[in-house]
């Protein structure tokens, strides 16, 4: 399932205006510690987090994540979102908070 | 396209400076990636020179990056300018960290940033002097099948 799926199947606000939405997802990983995304994120996943500070960027990039979603409607700094298009890093929204929003890729998904 | 026979870049990296933080690891992966280097290979010489910068940007005051290419692998080597670390063997525990609550907040701080050099690199070599500095030597061997 394509990034662009996911996106129109749960809703999800696209905050970068340059968003590669074609990306095929391998999954998703949720995680607020950064070390531990480095460590059992997969390329190709999407990563759902509540961390909105411009570090979450290199991280999505050094692990080839497909996007970022912030949940809980928290929005990126203003300099998060203008570096991750410089970036060409592509960073989502829900208001969902992680459980749901996880519940509901669980199930497009599957199993990673 | 540079060739990947004896291929060395330096690079500097300065403590605090949380808005570059990830930046020279970045550089690293795109000359890398550039050279045509396989993309897992890559991608395990960036997170383990990820680990070691962010220790840099919270902890030290600066740093030098030797970034080295020959026909066998790639080597990083970074000596820092800090405190040092005090128990190298604990530091390596997964879980034990000496991060800031502020760093916490952030997502720093899980205490899997040296587990996760050690995890990524064939060979990782940690030498620390208290009120000097750390020296982290990292190789990854060309030839090695992915690891994580």
């Amino acid at each position: 399932m394509t990034l662009k799926d996911v996106v129109e199947k749960l809703g999800l606000r696209v905050m970068t205006v340059k968003a590669a939405l074609d990306p095929e997802l391998t999954g998703a990983y949720a995680g607020d510690l950064l070390s531990d995304v480095m460590a059992n994120a997969r390329p190709g996943n999407l990563w759902i987090t509540m961390q909105t500070h411009q570090n979450v960027l290199a991280v999505a990039q050094i692990k080839d994540l497909a996007a970022i979603v912030l949940v809980n409607g928290r929005k990126p700094d203003a300099e998060t979102l203008q570096k991750a298009d410089q970036e060409n890093v592509t960073v989502l929204g829900t208001d969902e908070p992680a459980f749901r929003i996880s519940g509901q890729l669980y199930r497009l998904l599957g199993e990673p | 396209m540079a060739s990947r026979q004896n291929l060395s870049h330096a690079f500097e990296i300065q403590g605090g400076d949380f808005g570059k933080a990830g930046c020279v690891s970045l550089e690293i992966k795109e000359i890398l990636r550039d050279l045509g280097i396989d993309p897992a290979i890559v991608r395990r010489t960036a997170i383990a020179a990820y680990e070691a910068e962010m220790n840099v940007v919270m902890y030290a005051d600066s740093a030098t990056v030797m970034l080295r290419l020959n026909p066998q692998g790639i080597k990083i080597a970074l000596d820092d300018k800090g405190p040092g670390i005090h128990d190298i063997e604990l530091a390596m525990q997964e879980g034990y960290s000496t991060a800031t609550d502020q760093m916490r907040e952030m997502g720093f701080g899980a205490g899997m940033g040296l587990p996760n050099i050690k995890r990524n690199a064939d060979l990782f070599e940690l030498k620390s002097t208290i009120g000097k500095g750390t020296s982290y030597k990292i190789f990854i061997d060309l030839g090695s099948e992915e690891k994580t």
